[in-house]
């Protein structure tokens, strides 16, 4: 239906579209392989950012403790979510749903600055009133990464439970199946795919988050955007680039890996589509 | 299994209801969709409720699966009231209009999942689940997904699904709607005959009243929420007992007017659609002078070149269009009033003389047998 | 934080048929209903919503040298509950030009913004929108892809590129444009592509999933009907994307006010975006109701178009669900 060719125009403009969107990280790339201490002059190929990185302990260790926020928060966000997603689209109307959808969709486009404000205020609050939680830490940023992560998990959980057909979970009901195992036996089987990108959406949140987390940690939580942010506040630094080129190749192979997954799935359901 | 090939004769209902509905009604915030339906089902009796998307069909569908709960009325299964029974508590399986197949899920696993639900042995509903698959010929597809089915193979499973728990009540949610139509027509009579053979009691919803006329025995004429009229095919064709029913069912003329004749044997109708009064060999429960509708349907309105002798149920006007259809063409005739008389006359017709063709001078004209006077 | 387009994406494309069934939850008893819905809801509250009445109330009160750094509003003495109110914060923010001018030039920055992100996003978004369905896909993931790694990284691939003695000067001296570098970094300049490249993914996206859904049959007409490209352009495709225009407008607009990480990194130390003032009050000047007084009025800035945007998401949404 749409034109079979792109046009000059488009062929210009996703040209230089992206050129602007690459060349950067390209360069990036380039220069973490670079000689020279100075990120600016090139001398030369080598690889010895990479074992400085690999052997930088404050980067292994907040690696390992952004990794293990990421996977608890994104854990947590995704049941939270996906029940969200389910009482926004199957619950239909109940006191209080407006509240309910305002607050799951604000904090996705609410400055970051004033989501993690907020938050610290409140942990604050609760530990002058119940000395509970005691310092800040891993504890807190989990919670402010799961708040943020689950609007996300229950915007994709609840727009694949819209356009699900309804009537799959009433035939499962007409075959004598209760409510609640028809959301076991019939509905997470069939969502289980958005879940899982929900869930990758939700770790790569988490992974990436400094800003929440700068007002959430305490003195001995330094995560990995942290630990950059601190190094790359004081200037250009190539052990950066050697990380940064590790960072985008990792994604890069997952974005592409996951993107053939869901063109797959996508294929055999417009044929069942077209089937019908 | 099989416990009659045979359905009771259309529109006897000699054996006494397996199914009723009695005054339910179902509105949705101010907006009454469901208006007041009585409905009695006989067992083995294939029930189509046909009308428009939107008259409240499917809502009434939705009320028997248990879908829906009626804002009042009861809905008596068999001697039971199940007007109140959750929908998986209910004797009854619906097949969705989108099949709505497990996408998951097997072929098999499809079928067996509601014979899980009843906690059957492991064995029993293997066999079950194997007899089904042997009676819609869908054995080579057991453990094929839904996805690798094509859209009649899907129907099939559909149909054995929902007809695995040997349900006390089939409901079919335009059940070929999502089929193409070759295949449809194609499919009408195998289901019946699936029907048929399992003997199970079954409701149909659809807008194709084709579909409804080749399957079902009954066919319930719904409009705004209310049943019109409740009859077998040929009733409902022939002897339509409402202006809506009349137009609903295939193409007529209609002709407004009034009573000005009222004999027990025959009425006479006087319209100013036509230049004199009309003979209807039928009497009417009405009053001298009361406003009525006639329908005449075209393959009953003949064309000639020749007044018409016997009668007085004729009139004359020209050619105004023709469609030309093959076995059979529609005359479209304007008479002196204006109105335009559509007459469908069969090919063979103009053996003898050729077809009238454009503008030219014609009679149209029927039998006083041919025409059928509504009341309301 | 890139993640938020796919989700969106997604929000868009939805569709389902029969929009007042009644769900097969609702069949649930009630209580197991309010039980299942007070998980999420209870979080929310509590960690979303109730913050802000802290924020709120630590904004009217004192800075102190203590643990928190700020005085309570009520105090108990000699059973007396005294309120203390100190609007202070407040009337310093509308009285001192820094603040003043920090909001207006954060405005104007994600003002500037939304407009570049448009201009350059609307070509992109349109020609994958248009392209063959085979190449859609491939086209927006590798637009999307960038944006899938990290945030920083995508920031600090600019300062390499944007140093004084960085890549662009030297491309420009060695192409002899320019004799001495331009002073590139820490300008009002560098904040602007900087923030550009980040935040243009948020407009392609909505973008796309509106264009894609645009009917080609409607641009053939247009043609048919004598309208040049460009005047159906104008005539046809501009007005069917305004949804998609506001959505990506929106979805830049709001985050881009608060952004504190682009300007901290490439921004002047002289002007600063709002973000960085309350980051600085927080951190630099350990003044939290003074950073709770600027979190408040940006909330104040921007809680209309947050309320604005979530109400068209919804009716998107309840119009897919609809169809």
């Amino acid at each position: 239906m749409n034109g079979k060719n792109i046009s000059w125009f488009g062929r210009v403009s996703l040209g230089l579209g992206f050129a602007f969107l690459y060349v950067p990280i390209l360069i990036l790339i380039v220069y973490s392989f670079n000689a020279s201490k100075l990120v600016t002059v090139l001398a030369g190929f080598s690889t010895q950012w990479y074992s400085v990185l690999f052997n930088d302990d404050a980067v292994i260790s907040s690696f390992g403790l952004s990794l293990k926020i990421a996977l608890l928060s994104s854990t947590m966000s995704v049941v939270l979510g996906t029940i969200a997603g389910l009482v926004l689209a199957r619950f239909g109307p109940f006191r209080g749903k407006g509240l309910f959808a305002g607050m799951i969709s604000a904090p996705m486009v609410m400055p970051e600055v004033i989501v993690g404000l907020s938050m610290l205020l409140l942990f604050v609050e609760l530990q002058q009133w119940f000395g509970f939680p005691a310092e800040r830490g891993v504890l807190t940023i989990w919670v402010g990464h799961v708040t943020l992560c689950m609007a996300y998990v229950t915007v994709v959980i609840r727009s694949r439970l819209v356009e699900m057909d309804r009537s799959i979970e009433e035939a499962a009901m007409d075959l004598g199946v209760r409510p609640l195992k028809i959301f076991f036996l019939i509905t997470l089987p069939i969502i289980a795919p958005a879940i899982a990108s929900s869930f990758l959406l939700a770790f790569t949140l988490s992974i990436d988050d400094l800003v929440i987390t700068a007002f959430l940690s305490g003195p001995g939580s330094t995560t990995l955007p942290q630990l950059i942010f601190s190094r790359v506040r004081l200037g250009l630094n190539p052990e950066i680039n050697a990380l940064a080129t590790i960072t985008v190749l990792v994604v890069a192979t997952l974005v592409v890996g996951a993107n053939r997954v869901m063109v797959k799935a996508e294929q055999r359901r417009t044929r069942l589509a077209v089937a019908t | 299994m099989v416990e009659s090939s045979v359905h009771p004769a259309a529109g006897t209902a000699a054996s006494k209801p397996y199914l009723q509905i009695v005054d339910v009604v179902k509105k949705f915030g101010d907006n009454t969709v469901v208006n007041h339906i009585n409905l009695s089902i006989s067992k083995n009796d294939i029930f189509a409720l046909l009308g428009s998307s939107g008259c409240g069909k499917s809502t009434l569908l939705r009320m028997l699966a248990g879908m829906e709960t009626p804002t009042s009325g009861r809905i008596i299964l068999d001697g039971e009231d199940i007007t109140h029974l959750a929908p998986y508590e209910r004797p009854i399986n619906m097949m969705f209009q989108s099949y709505a197949l497990f996408p998951h899920m097997t072929v098999a696993q499809n079928i067996a999942l509601g014979l899980k639900q009843d906690g059957l042995p492991r064995k029993e509903i293997d066999e079950r689940v194997e007899r089904m698959l042997d009676l819609v010929q869908m054995k080579k597809y057991a453990h094929r997904k839904p996805f690798q089915l094509s859209g009649g193979q899907q129907q099939r499973v559909a149909l054995a699904r929902s007809l695995a728990k040997r349900p006390k009540l089939l409901l079919l949610d335009e059940p070929l709607g999502a089929l193409d139509k070759k295949l449809r027509q194609q499919t009408q009579l195998e289901l019946v005959n699936l029907i048929d053979q399992v003997g199970v009691t079954c409701i149909m919803v659809t807008h194709d009243q084709e579909e409804a006329m080749t399957m079902a025995c009954r066919i319930g004429i719904m409009s705004e929420g209310q049943l019109l009229q409740i009859a077998s095919p040929g009733e409902l064709y022939e002897r339509p007992n409402c202006r809506f029913t009349a137009e609903f069912i295939g193409e007529t003329n209609m002709f407004g007017g009034h009573v000005v004749e009222d004999e027990p044997d025959y009425v006479r109708v006087q319209t100013t659609e036509l230049p004199r009064p009309v003979r209807v060999g039928h009497g009417i429960t009405g009053t001298l002078g009361m406003p009525v509708w006639l329908s005449v349907r075209p393959e009953r309105v003949g064309v000639s070149r020749q007044q018409p002798t016997a009668g007085g149920n004729w009139a004359n006007g020209t050619v105004h269009d023709i469609a030309y259809l093959g076995g059979f063409s529609i005359f479209h005739v304007r008479l002196d009033t204006g109105k335009v008389v559509k007459a469908s006359v069969p090919a063979t017709r103009w053996r003898e003389e050729a077809a009238p063709t454009w503008n030219e001078p014609v009679f149209v004209s029927w039998a006083d047998t041919d025409a059928v006077v509504l009341t309301q | 934080m890139m993640s938020r387009l796919l989700s969106l994406r997604d929000s868009r494309e939805a569709a389902s048929r029969g929009a007042r069934r009644p769900t097969w939850w609702q069949l649930l008893m009630p209580s197991g209903r309010s039980l299942v819905t007070a998980i999420p809801y209870g979080w929310l509250l509590l960690f979303f919503l109730v913050p802000f009445l802290f924020v709120l109330q630590i904004s009217f009160s004192e800075v102190e040298i203590a643990s928190p750094p700020y005085r309570a509003l009520l105090t108990r003495a000699e059973d007396v509950l005294n309120i203390a109110l100190n609007i202070g914060n407040y009337s310093y923010i509308f009285g001192d030009p820094l603040y003043f001018d920090a909001y207006l030039s954060s405005l104007y920055m994600a003002l500037v913004t939304t407009l570049i992100c448009l201009v350059i996003g609307y070509p992109i978004a349109y020609t994958i929108a248009r392209a063959p369905e085979a190449k859609r896909n491939t086209l927006l993931m590798l637009v999307m892809l960038p944006f899938w790694t990290s945030f920083l990284v995508r920031v600090y691939a600019w300062m390499g590129i944007l140093d004084n003695e960085g890549l662009l000067n030297k491309a420009c001296i060695a192409l002899g444009l320019i004799d001495t570098p331009m002073p590139l970094m820490h300008t009002q300049l560098s904040v602007q592509i900087v923030m550009v490249y980040a935040y243009l993914p948020f407009m392609i996206l909505p973008l796309f999933s509106n264009l894609v859904k645009l009917d080609g049959r409607l641009l053939e007409a247009a043609a048919d009907l004598g309208c040049r490209p460009w005047e159906t352009f104008l005539k046809v495709t501009l007005p069917l994307s305004k949804n998609g225009v506001i959505a990506g407008s929106m979805l830049v607009f709001i985050p881009a006010v608060g952004e504190f990480v682009i300007p901290e990194l490439v921004g002047t130390p002289e002007s600063l975006m709002i973000g960085k003032v309350l980051w600085m009050e927080f951190f630099d000047n350990n003044n939290w109701p003074m950073a709770a007084s600027v979190t408040i009025v940006m909330l104040a800035l921007l809680i209309l178009p947050i309320i604005y945007q979530h109400k068209r998401e919804e009716k998107a949404l309840a119009r897919a669900a609809q169809r």
